[in-house]
């Protein structure tokens, strides 16, 4: 990316619980300004690495630097100067919306005249000035996700930490949260993101697939799906899908079938098997039926991915 | 210094922010007070007293008239046979059981000192007891104004607490109850709710060192336990008139290192649970019934068996009970309850350190 010196370096950071080992020598470079995603179903080490950057968690194998800091031995540091959004939502909500504010503000030392400012800079990013004497338990919850994320920027960290920010809130809201990250990233701060929503991730400037502790794939959203030669991922429109379906999964280069409502996702082992597919539907469902490439989605990638991943571990 | 002031603010709006909190603080502990007050006392009114009088005399009469005659006893019964004595008793409708023999009047005319036979209903051992050390006292009177010279002559003197109002015993005691509640079990729950939602670890990702999250949680648990204290005084002084023979700055000075070991046990047991419920379920059967059953506050320290009263030496209540009934009924202060106090404090630390220990681990 650039050539300014990365925010977030990790280097074979590794991380066991006895036995189980949840982040497995994980390495990448996170730039600044860059709003970096971490994509990964629940349990693939996400949580875990995010807890290490931010000083949480002792790191126990690699190492880590955020800011330049070393996770393991100036987490203190670290803590001053990071912004972070756990997963699960972490204000008070029996305090108001500025009460919950100037409390942030002044975990971080902030106060008087400097936490006011930022209270009311905080207010008007996350557009609930009106909201400010509400308790946060009447809000709802597209706000309240917005509040926590500008409750973690009160101290202008160069960089969030966001652990799953938009859980349990609806499309709009997720909507508008994202164009807030916009912002803030075109702004200078860097935003690193885990998510396991295939559509937050196709916002990040660069996506790290993460599958039990490893880091599969690294790069951006395009490029995650120039892996993919073309013609690799097609749409099968028929009139009876199910059976379609059970016809293709007995197919030769078949790599996934999917049924999204009336239409099959079919990806391909390569692109030379969309002739023996379209045969083959044919022949099912009649001579009504039709096969057409398409563009392939990052799930597909991420689909893919694993399955690699996992052929070449068995 | 800011950064505490900071979080108690929070703490405080967040108690005042809570309609339920508000009577389980300040209306709660001066019940509690109230119905043990008036339910925990042990004194004995109007023993049920079955008499049999085999003597007819003025003598025997008289006797029986020394017994109906104080507020102690109640006579229930009056039987002519030994038998329908033995029943009563029995049955439970006579708690004691006089038997004045035949030829009573004869024995005392003659300036010999007459027996009789009193019986009491161990199985109600408090009753029993207390009926029986009256029943004495009742005989012993009766013996003097006849002029005979009993076969010993008991006078005991009871220091502190002369008429030993078991009131004046039990009710500084339950202060110590209230506390322990209200600061142990709110501190438990308060810091577990922040686990529960989520907002500890927000906490611990800030510059705020464990330490003065946990100084920030103590403080305002200390404030209101302090004012708990402060509204059941004037409940066991005026309501129950129990004498405060000590000062009263001596009192609050002495509950200070009791209140750090009660803190320093609902740290310790919000590091053990992992919800609200539990740390409730925790606080009452692990760490408050023991209590009471070891210190002192139920039974004695003297009658358990030696291992018992080992395991009492652990037991902060202890200490306190002997700081509260040493302040409220001997007047005494840091001169003679200067080992308590100093071993209140040690627990103090020491429960404070462990748990400090203990938090961190958790998270880390």
């Amino acid at each position: 990316m650039s050539a300014a010196a990365p925010v977030v370096l990790a280097e074979g950071l590794s991380r066991t619980f006895g036995a189980f080992v949840a982040v497995d020598r994980v390495s990448f470079a996170v730039s600044p300004g860059e709003i970096f995603g971490f994509l990964g179903s629940n349990g693939a080490g996400k949580t875990t690495t995010i807890r290490m950057l931010c000083g949480l968690l002792a790191p126990t194998g690699g190492s880590a630097t955020v800011l330049g800091l070393d996770v393991g031995r100036q987490a203190a540091e670290i803590k001053r100067r990071i912004g972070y959004m756990s997963q699960r939502f972490s204000l008070y909500s029996d305090l108001t919306v500025e009460e919950n504010l100037r409390f942030w503000g002044g975990a971080y030392g902030l106060f008087g005249t400097a936490v006011a400012a930022r209270i009311e800079w905080a207010l008007a990013t996350a557009a609930i000035e009106a909201q400010r004497r509400t308790l946060v338990r009447e809000l709802p919850g597209g706000f309240r996700q917005r509040l926590a994320l500008v409750a973690a920027l009160l101290h202008r960290p160069p960089i969030v930490f966001l652990d799953e920010p938009t859980g349990g809130v609806d499309p709009e809201a997720r909507r508008r949260f994202w164009d807030l990250i916009d912002e803030l990233a075109a702004a200078g701060t860097t935003a690193f993101v885990t998510t396991h929503y295939m559509d937050e991730a196709e916002r990040c400037h660069r996506v790290a697939l993460m599958h039990a502790g490893r880091l599969l794939a690294l790069d951006s959203v395009p490029a995650l799906k120039r892996t993919f030669p073309a013609g690799s991922v097609v749409e099968v429109s028929c009139r009876r899908p199910a059976a379609a379906m059970v016809a293709i999964e007995r197919l030769a280069g078949i790599e996934e079938v999917a049924l999204f409502g009336e239409r099959l996702r079919v990806v391909l082992a390569r692109p030379s098997a969309a002739g023996d597919l379209a045969e083959l539907v044919r022949e099912v469902d009649g001579d009504g039926a039709a096969v057409a490439p398409v563009d392939p989605s990052l799930e597909d990638v991420f689909i893919h991915v694993i399955a690699r991943a996992e052929g070449r571990a068995a | 210094m800011r950064t505490l002031l900071n979080i108690l603010v929070k703490e405080l709006l967040q108690l005042r922010r809570d309609p339920k909190i508000l009577p389980i603080l300040f209306i709660a502990p001066v019940f509690q007070l109230i119905i043990l007050g008036y339910a925990a006392t042990t004194d004995v009114r109007r023993v049920e007293l079955a008499v049999c009088d085999l003597d007819h005399t003025a003598a025997s009469r008289e006797l029986v008239a020394g017994f109906t005659r104080s507020t102690y006893f109640k006579r229930t019964a009056a039987v002519d046979a030994q038998p329908a004595l033995d029943e009563l008793i029995r049955s439970g409708a006579a708690k004691i059981a006089l038997t004045i023999p035949a030829g009573f009047a004869a024995e005392r005319s003659a300036g010999r000192p007459g027996s009789v036979q009193v019986l009491a209903d161990g199985s109600d051992a408090m009753t029993g007891t207390l009926g029986l050390s009256y029943a004495v006292g009742v005989l012993q009177e009766a013996s003097a104004a006849a002029g005979v010279r009993p076969l010993v002559d008991l006078r005991p003197v009871v220091l502190y607490n002369p008429d030993l109002i078991s009131r004046d015993y039990m009710v500084p005691a339950t202060l110590s109850m209230i506390i322990m509640v209200m600061t142990m079990m709110l501190t438990a729950m308060a810091l577990v709710r922040e686990s529960e939602i989520g907002t500890m670890e927000q906490l611990l990702v800030t510059p705020l060192t464990p330490g003065q999250v946990i100084v920030g949680k103590l403080i305002p648990f200390a404030l209101v336990g302090s004012v708990e204290v402060l509204t059941a005084l004037p409940v066991v002084l005026f309501l129950f008139q129990v004498p405060l023979r000590g000062s009263l700055p001596t009192l609050l000075a002495l509950t200070a290192p009791f209140m750090l070991c009660t803190l320093g046990l609902g740290l310790l047991i919000s590091t053990m649970a992992h919800t609200q419920q539990q740390a409730m379920m925790l606080t009452a059967f692990v760490f408050i019934l023991p209590q009471m059953l070891l210190s002192g506050f139920a039974f004695p320290i003297q009658n358990m068996p030696e291992l018992f009263q080992f395991l009492t030496y652990l037991v902060p209540l202890r200490y306190y009970l002997v700081i509260l009934r040493g302040v409220f009924l001997k007047g005494v202060g840091f001169a003679v309850l200067w080992p308590e106090a100093l071993t209140l404090l040690g627990m103090g630390v020491a429960i404070l350190l462990l748990a400090r220990l203990r938090f961190h681990r958790r998270l880390g």
